[in-house]
């Protein structure tokens, strides 16, 4: 069984219309329409788009800050909708988040161990103090911080090592599941480097599963085994990584591949890119049929009928009918 | 540079001391500490500030008279016996009434101070609290409660204060009441905005995704990163609260004999004015204005000091 399960995932914000009367409905925001996918036990789902394509609402709408319109949240089998109170908390426990902006998702009033320490004194107020603070010190340890900072503030610190901080406020319940919204996105590409390490190394000894959520391509395929790419709340290929990202059949994923600049001159002049015009389109207003039409460089009258247009090949799901194989120059 | 092999080297490169030292942090208090420390005019303010409230408590132990003992002694020439003189022990002379006014000013200091000080307090918890829980929990609760503080704010609190006064008769204790439910008001006002921008913030969606519940994110995620604005706030309430009372007090409706407050004191003492026996203005007017000025230099030292990106 896998340890989650994302099924036919909604979720719908309402919005409501400016200077519009009180009692008029709201327009509705679908930032995620019908996602759908599996997570395995110590796997990586990697979740890439760009900006505004409902990645950090699937996160929250799996660790549960967001609600779910409709659709299915399997987490070990139990539907987050249908949970209760005690196991909600303990889904609380098992499911952690790190956060993209990593001096933000620390309260600057607060010494770094009393940040690290929050899940442990919410969840086991019972716990001694000499506990917490041993427990405190081994994670803080394990994040590759010394645990003698414990007494210093979020602002002492830099953007690397506040994320340090934030995975081990995440790991110091021991979960199941680690959900990274963009953890790296923020930081230095030489940090960049040293945190996605951090992760692997982490997630192989802790048996985590997680789930990565970046706009960058080249970062996601370092740690994930599989890829999800999305467009404007939608699955538009997924499968695995390798496949993803070496065989590109989606023309958005084609897109976000050539994007990626490879670290040769010659061959990054050389290489044709299909760019992509214009901006996402309004999720308050998507385009009818596949969303990615209006931006789409094979795109075709039929692109705008109401279909599924979910394909198959080689365990790749491809949500276009008209994709061809690409090799990918470089990621 | 070899050692960069290693990934975690620029984080152990940067603390010498040994591991097991626990290093000592720097807090955001503790910065806002030093910036305050080197605001000459807020420092001044603050010593000011103490030196009145030590005039306040303590002043009454080198009174050589009770507040309210008349001194007969000088009946029918206060204007020229009663003046202020460290012979008669009468060091800021005698009011209309005979009465010590060094010891009437003391006495006057510490209720005008109580009054600014207890109001503002009022302001910061209730204000605080109110303001953060709308703002927190948003939504209808969050309408409900700010339009009942747009109702209180539309009532004429000086005209309402005033009959409150006449009808339930003058009592230091309705001073306290009327003052109290009008403070509140601005603050929670204050609260709630700060709250709205803190609440979107990272941190307190990692609590909430931790489980923390509500109230406690409140108390320990919301009110500490609030807490620089509403102290500044507070400080320049408490002369809001002494001129208020003052003004209370001056048109005759405030704190009653035989207590006093500056703003009784003053209103004595302008009466007085064409008698030649301007001292009885000029003290309680000396220590009413040093102490709102304090209180303005200190909320400007704290302002700048708390939020320097205000400045």
């Amino acid at each position: 069984m896998s340890i989650l399960s994302v099924k036919d995932l909604r979720v719908t914000f309402d919005v409501p219309k400016r200077g519009a009367w009180p009692w008029t409905p709201p327009m509705k925001l679908q930032a995620v329409g019908g996602l759908s996918f599996d997570l395995e036990q110590g796997q990586t789902v990697g979740l890439v788009g760009e900006s505004g394509s409902g990645k950090s609402t699937v996160a929250r709408a799996i660790v549960g800050t967001v609600p779910a319109t409709s659709g299915q949240i399997l987490f070990e089998g139990t539907d987050l909708a249908s949970m209760s109170v005690g196991d909600r908390r303990r889904h609380r426990r098992d499911a952690q988040m790190v956060f993209q902006d990593p001096l933000a998702a620390l309260n600057p009033r607060m010494t770094v161990g009393d940040i690290v320490a929050e899940p442990l004194t919410t969840h086991y107020p019972e716990m001694k103090r000499a506990e917490v603070k041993k427990r405190v010190g081994e994670i803080m340890e394990r994040v590759g911080l010394l645990p003698n900072l414990v007494n210093r503030y979020p602002h002492e610190f830099s953007g690397g090592q506040c994320q340090r901080i934030g995975i081990a406020r995440a790991l110091i319940m021991r979960p199941k599941l680690l959900i990274c919204d963009e953890p790296v996105s923020a930081l230095d590409v030489s940090v960049q480097a040293q945190v996605v390490n951090l992760l692997k190394e982490l997630q192989r000894d802790m048996g985590l599963s997680m789930i990565f959520i970046a706009h960058d391509l080249s970062v996601v395929k370092h740690i994930s085994d599989e890829i999800v790419v999305m467009y404007l709340g939608r699955i538009m290929e997924a499968g695995p990584t390798h496949e993803v990202t070496t065989k590109p059949r989606h023309p958005y994923t084609q897109a976000l591949i050539s994007s990626v600049p490879i670290p040769d001159p010659v061959l990054e002049k050389a290489r044709p890119r299909p760019v992509l015009e214009g901006e996402l389109p309004s999720p308050l207003n998507p385009p009818s049929g596949c969303v990615f039409r209006t931006r789409c460089p094979k795109a075709r009258p039929d692109c705008a009928e109401p279909k599924d247009r979910r394909q198959y090949e080689n365990g790749v799901r491809v949500d276009c009918p008209y994709f061809e194989v690409k090799d990918a120059l470089a990621v | 540079m070899a050692k960069h092999a290693n990934p975690d080297a620029d984080i152990l490169d940067e603390v010498q001391e040994p591991v097991n030292e626990q290093v000592k942090g720097r807090s955001l208090w503790a910065d806002a500490r030093d910036r305050f420390f080197k605001n000459k005019a807020a420092v001044v303010g603050l010593i000011v500030l103490f030196f009145v409230t030590a005039f306040a408590i303590f002043g009454g132990l080198i009174s050589q008279y009770e507040p309210q003992t008349v001194d007969f002694s000088l009946m029918g020439a206060m204007a020229v016996n009663g003046s202020p003189s460290i012979e008669t022990g009468h060091y800021f002379g005698v009011d209309f009434e005979g009465r010590d006014l060094y010891a009437r000013v003391v006495q006057g200091t510490r209720v005008s101070l109580m009054v600014g000080v207890v109001g503002a307090l009022v302001a910061v918890v209730v204000g605080t609290l109110y303001g953060a829980i709308a703002g927190y929990l948003g939504g209808k609760t969050d309408d409900v409660m700010m339009r009942l503080v747009d109702v209180l704010m539309s009532i004429p609190f000086m005209f309402v204060l005033i009959l409150m006064l006449v009808i339930f008769g003058q009592s230091i204790f309705m001073l306290f009441l009327g003052i109290g439910l009008i403070a509140w008001l601005d603050m929670s006002r204050i609260a709630r905005g700060q709250t709205l921008s803190i609440k979107n913030k990272e941190f307190v969606e990692a609590a909430i995704a931790t489980g923390v519940r509500p109230l406690t994110i409140i108390l320990r995620h919301i009110v500490p990163n609030l807490l620089g604005i509403v102290i500044v706030y507070a400080t320049l309430l408490v002369p809001q609260m002494i001129i208020f009372e003052s003004f209370i007090s001056y048109l005759g409706l405030g704190v009653q004999e035989p207590s006093t407050s500056l703003g009784a004191l003053i209103r004595q003492g302008t009466q007085q004015m064409n008698n030649g026996t301007l001292w009885m203005l000029a003290y309680p007017l000396f220590f009413f204005l040093i102490t709102l000025f304090a209180f303005f230099f200190v909320g400007d030292g704290l302002r700048d000091a708390l939020d320097p990106k205000d400045r």
